[in-house]
């Protein structure tokens, strides 16, 4: 089952993708949405009765070099199995949806077969994304990590005759290889040093990598904490955090089901996944979880006032994400796994949606995507309003206070910011300010677009096309978009209910969900180890006393304090422990770490804190875009520093040309005018045009024709040769 | 001579009965009309004595008291020349035919070198291993200049026997040297007597011996007549020329240096190592500006016998295993080549300009694509067999601690690509012209498109030549 899921997606590619001359384009579309709406159903097979006992499937053999040993393998465990519901699910919508979005496009003449390709790349796409979730070792997830940035390449580039998508689809790829050397390097370096690449074989040997150090660069590296920033440096780049994630909006030049599917649901969020997957050795580098929980927050907090001012509909979806991406590797840097997929799992469906949302109203309004020329659209396009208000709900985070009950990113966003609290008290403020923004933007967006009166034409319009071409009225998408939206908007309303127990709610439903060995079973195993489960019976009761009272105090600097004490036993213990057995389980969580536990412990107003954000930033959306709609502009006058700061998205792109791409290019055109032009060039023919032929005169005079000559020199070669050997060989 | 003794040499012995017997035949019976039936009895019996050779025999055995040795290293060596003698000239007697060349004297005199060779690679003293040579060289003078009437051929001919004579000369006294300082002519006995202080005569005398194999092998600097000789000789002579008696030559050196000199590689390897580097280079730079292909062929050979050198330089069994394939490797390739070469005419007349080339893939595509993959394996060029005999060669080189020298030939291999790409230049892209003519008799057709083949297929396991080469190295390195 698992290889049909795996392979069906390659095969509809194939067959669409080279096989739609003899078929025709339809036949191939349809071809390649049923194939990957069965690996979907299988997915959810696999999902919903899996036992959480992880199984492999070997394909193939792959390499054998050395002691370097990999196979083409599929491992099956919780992760995946949530990875495979997420990435099937929402790519079979997106196929579906693009038979719509995909039916007429101006970028194309009548005559030009796009959409088979189209639909080809969609399905590559999934198949190297399933792929990377599959892998059982980090070469083939780096293959499909690699797979799903070239698939990315070529969607974002999909419009190629447009020169702005091609120069994102190569930024795309260029900042990606920045994280994928990173990406590489750790991969190396977990080889160098446990000597394998498969994963049961790494985490086994994870305990004794926090004891090795390792020399790289100028210093030696504590080699898990070494490994885990490398191996973050990937996901950086692939999930866009901050300082890698300028290719993400210019990412939006791609056609909107694609920003739906890579840029959204699937795709940025493997980095996620590969830091949850690579848990066992995050759990034993406590400073690359650090600097994740760090990056992550910083990059929520940073996204969401870009996407504050931005005009762009895809835009400021695509800076919700990147924000969203951030409040995923907050829960994975504070030790929460489970939460960081929870997260990740409601957010493609949420994200999702608004994106095919958002590809509805581009739609309806004849490609225009700038909101300001948007307005009232709440009564044309009904069906699209309603699928983006739920959307909208769930990212900003609706619910009832204090109970589960609620959108689905309510659910998983406030488990986020409970888990940051324990975690790190800065992440948790960012993380409260973010949601406020994050709910400011999305209801902007939704007024902007819905609300009010139609101001198309009103403002200037940056695109090629005016409106004066085409004086359509906004119309309603067809079915085959709509049928998408409607079976998103229910992920995005009950994911988070359903799920929640056992991504976070309850901790031994989440543990037996994932696989790992039950609290107290580790408790027997570790003596000396503080225990996670209350009702434990552990032999070393202060340090678990003291970890159970200081959240409920709700004294900050206790929470921070217990984990350091307790991991000097912990070290101990670990070490006579030095278990060679990879932990059970699809993640794992330390025993010294009790952030999953604690969580649930946290003060009442930590809980609401979240909820009051969401309606104070609700408010001032209200009151600056249905209340008083001259607001913004007198505010974006009054403080134009700031906004222009924010609409210039923090002037990364500006910063990276001055400081990266300018000496770059200063530096290739000094390479190849002065260094190949002159020294190599330059050397290579003087010596082929100029000595060369000097010596073959040379060689040809000598070759005079008399005997003589010849004799001559043979009795001179004697001579040298004889003269050389008295001189330097004899003995 | 005992019955052993004679066993052993049996091979020459029948070929020596057979030219004489020939011979004979020939002057009783017609003369030059038997030549075409001679040329072929006699590359049928190199065949047959190829196959009794190779696999008829086996183990180490001494006649003579030690003149005459047969082992495997011998045995790889002379089945190689007798193939490749007996592939020369099947092919050069159509030729040879044509132009009214062809004298029954042609498959005697062959024969003769033939015989020569073979008791030089068997050589087990000083003597023996003069006297192979010298019936090889006399041999050879006289069919260099077969082509009585022409100038050239006769100029060729006394030019390759005056500066032959020097050689034997330089050979001669260096023996001497070596017996006057050893004792003993019989190369186990300078074996033995080298350790502790080697005698500096004893040096010089080695000096001496591997400058006149040099001359034979054609390695620079005592290479200048190989350009005119493969010039003024009938074409058939000069494919003679660059495939057995190198293969010859360059054995013999490595049994000199091994079997006689094998306890001071310290003193030879260096000399082996200085005339590889010049002949490498030499070759390629110098083939630049011919405009002749059988000039260019032989600036080739001279490229290639340093390459050979190399392999042998390095002073280790891998060394001398290296060699003989590269050997086996180019000995195939200018069969191939030749074969070519040969059925190169306009109006028929024989030509050898390389611009007559020009644009010949239209008028002949599939041999200008056989004649593409043999210059690409000439020159090295991956996955043909070519570069697989440089990579053995330049692998033994670096093993044996001589990284230098395997950059030199690098570099080296680097320069004389240009010359064998100019000729795959000309065929596909030249200017349009005349092209020649390639009149091709179905034997020579065979041998050159059987070569190209070879060269491609040959990436698999090399025809097995590795193991058996393998085994003829042991046999002469201890």
């Amino acid at each position: 089952m698992a290889t049909i899921i795996l392979l069906a997606p390659l095969i509809g590619a194939l067959i669409c993708g080279f096989g739609w001359r003899i078929i025709g384009e339809r036949a191939g579309q349809i071809i390649a949405t049923a194939l990957v709406f069965l690996a979907a159903f299988l997915s959810w097979v696999i999902f919903l009765t899996f036992d959480g006992e992880m199984y492999r499937v070997v394909l193939l053999r792959w390499i054998e070099s050395g002691s370097l040993g990999s196979e083409w393998a599929i491992r099956i465990d919780r992760l995946t199995a949530i990875m495979l519901v997420v990435v099937n699910s929402v790519s079979a919508l997106v196929h579906l949806y693009s038979f719509g979005y995909m039916a007429h496009d101006d970028n194309w003449t009548e005559r030009e077969h796009y959409r088979a390709r189209f639909f080809a790349y969609l399905s590559f796409f999934t198949f190297a994304m399933l792929m990377l979730v599959t892998s059982d070792n980090l070469v083939q997830m780096f293959f499909g990590w690699e797979g799903v940035g070239v698939a990315s390449y070529l969607l974002i580039g999909f419009y190629y005759k447009k020169p702005s998508a091609n120069a994102a689809a190569i930024k795309a790829f260029v900042v990606n290889r920045v994280g994928d050397f990173g990406f590489a390097l750790g991969i190396m370096a977990l080889f160098f040093l446990t000597d394998s690449i498969r994963f049961d074989e790494v985490f086994a040997a994870a305990p004794a990598l926090a004891e090795t150090s390792i020399r790289f660069l100028w210093t030696d590296w504590n080699a898990a904490n070494l490994i885990g920033v490398l191996l973050f440096i990937g996901a950086m780049g692939k999930s866009a955090q901050l300082g890698l994630h300028t290719w993400l909006p210019d990412a939006m030049e791609g056609p909107t089901p694609v920003s739906a599917l890579i840029h959204a649901a699937t795709m940025v969020t493997a980095g996620v996944f590969l830091v949850c997957r690579m848990s066992p050795v995050y759990e034993y580098a406590p400073s690359a979880m650090v600097m994740i929980t760090v990056l992550g927050a910083a990059t929520a907090f940073v996204a969401a006032t870009i996407g504050l001012v931005q005009n762009d509909i895809k835009r400021v979806i695509a800076y919700s994400t990147m924000s969203q991406l951030g409040y995923m590797f907050v829960a994975a840097g504070v030790g929460v796994y489970s939460v960081a997929m929870f997260h990740l799992f409601t957010h493609a469906f949420f994200k999702a949606m608004l994106f095919l949302g958002a590809g509805s109203v581009i739609h309806a309004t004849h490609h225009e995507q700038d909101m300001r020329n948007y307005g009232g659209l709440r009564k044309k396009i009904p069906y699209t309003f309603w699928a983006m208000m739920i959307g909208t709900l769930a990212i900003t985070g609706v619910g009832i206070p204090l109970t589960h009950i609620g959108f689905a990113g309510f659910l998983s966003k406030d488990a986020v910011i409970e888990s940051a609290f324990v975690g790190n008290q800065g992440a948790f403020w960012l993380l409260v300010v973010a949601a406020g923004m994050t709910s400011f933007y999305s209801w902007r967006l939704m007024f902007l677009t819905f609300y009010g009166s139609n101001r198309a034409g009103t403002v200037g319009h940056g695109h090629g096309h005016g409106h004066d071409d085409h004086h359509h009225e906004p119309h309603e998408s067809p079915k085959v978009m709509l049928i998408p939206l409607g079976v998103l908007a229910l992920g995005a309303m009950f994911s988070g209910m359903i799920w929640y127990s056992v991504f976070f709610g309850d901790e031994d439903k989440v543990r037996n969900w994932f696989g790992m060995d039950a609290a107290h079973h580790q408790a027997e195993e570790h003596a000396a180890a503080p225990v996670e489960g209350a009702t434990a019976p552990a032999p070393s009761e202060g340090a678990v006393v003291s970890t159970e009272a200081a959240p409920v105090a709700g004294a900050a600097t206790a929470v921070a304090d217990v984990p350091a004490v307790a991991t000097e036993e912990v070290a101990t213990a670990e070490a006579a422990h030095t278990a060679s057995v990879a932990p059970k389980g699809a993640i794992f969580i330390g025993p010294d770490n009790t952030v999953l536990h604690d969580a649930h412990y946290v003060p009442k107003w930590v809980k609401v804190s979240p909820f009051i954000a969401m309606v104070l930033g609700f408010a001032l959306s209200w009151l600056f875009y249905i209340k008083n709609p001259s607001l913004p502009g007198r505010l974006a006058a009054n403080q134009r520093p700031l906004y222009l700061f924010l609409l210039n998205k923090w002037y990364f792109d500006e910063l990276y040309d001055w400081v990266f791409v300018r000496p770059a290019k200063w530096l290739g055109g000094f390479l190849w005018k002065r260094g190949d032009g002159a020294v190599i060039d330059g050397s290579i023919n003087g010596v082929a045009m100029g000595l060369i032929p000097l010596l073959t005169r040379l060689a040809g005079r000598a070759q005079s024709g008399y005997v003589f000559h010849y004799a001559f020199a043979m009795v001179i070669g004697v001579v040298a040769l004889i003269t050389w050997l008295t001189l330097s060989g004899a003995q | 001579m005992t019955a052993v003794d004679f066993n052993t040499i049996l091979p020459e012995f029948l070929l020596a009965a057979f030219a004489l017997g020939a011979l004979m035949f020939g002057a009783y019976f017609g003369k030059d009309k038997t030549a075409a039936t001679l040329v072929w009895a006699t590359s049928g019996l190199f065949i047959a004595l190829a196959l009794f050779i190779g696999f008829g025999t086996e183990g180490e055995r001494m006649a003579f008291g030690g003149l005459f040795t047969d082992d495997p290293f011998a045995r790889f060596a002379k089945v190689i020349i007798l193939v490749s003698a007996a592939c020369v000239m099947v092919m050069a007697q159509d030729y040879m035919q044509r132009r009214d060349l062809l004298r029954f004297e042609f498959p005697i005199l062959v024969t003769l070198a033939v015989i020569g060779m073979m008791v030089m690679v068997s050589a087990g003293d000083l003597m023996t291993l003069y006297m192979g040579l010298e019936l090889q060289s006399l041999s050879l003078y006289v069919v260099a200049a077969m082509r009585r009437d022409s100038t050239k051929s006769s100029e060729a001919g006394l030019k390759y026997f005056v500066l032959g004579a020097l050689s034997s000369g330089l050979f001669l006294y260096g023996a001497s040297l070596a017996y006057g300082f050893a004792g003993t002519t019989q190369f186990a006995g300078i074996l033995s007597t080298l350790g502790g202080d080697t005698p500096v005569g004893l040096t010089i005398g080695l000096v001496f011996m591997l400058a006149a194999l040099a001359f034979k092998v054609s390695a620079a600097p005592f290479h200048m007549w190989t350009p005119d000789v493969y010039e003024g000789s009938p074409t058939p002579i000069t494919a003679f020329f660059a495939t057995a008696p190198k293969v010859a030559a360059m054995a013999l050196i490595a049994r000199l240096v091994h079997d006689a000199f094998g306890g001071i590689p310290g003193e030879w390897t260096q000399v082996l190592a200085a005339l590889a580097v010049v002949s490498m280079f030499l070759g390629a730079i110098a083939a630049i500006g011919q405009r002749d292909i059988k000039r260019l062929m032989a600036y080739s050979s001279i490229a290639h016998m340093g390459y050979a050198l190399v392999g042998l330089a390095s002073g280790t069994a891998e060394g001398v295993q290296a060699m003989l394939i590269y050997m086996a490797i180019y000995v195939t390739m200018n069969v191939g080549t030749f074969a070519f070469i040969l059925s190169m005419e306009r109006d028929g007349r024989p030509i050898t300009d390389i611009q007559s080339l020009n644009m010949f893939s239209k008028k002949e595509p599939l041999k200008a694509l056989a004649l593409l993959v043999l210059m690409f394996s000439l020159a090295g060029v991956p996955p043909m067999l070519g570069f697989f005999g440089k990579f053995y060669v330049l692998k033994a080189a670096v093993d044996a601690g001589m990284v230098w020298l395997a950059i030199a030939g690098a570099v080296a291999s680097v320069i004389g690509a240009f010359y064998y790409l100019r000729i795959v230049f000309f065929i596909y892209f030249g200017k349009d012209g005349e092209p020649a003519d390639s009149n091709m008799a179905p034997v020579q057709w065979l041998m050159m498109v059987g070569v190209a083949v070879i060269m491609v297929l040959g990436i698999v396991n090399l025809f097995g030549i590795e193991p058996v080469a393998a085994l003829a190295a042991e046999a002469l390195v201890r």
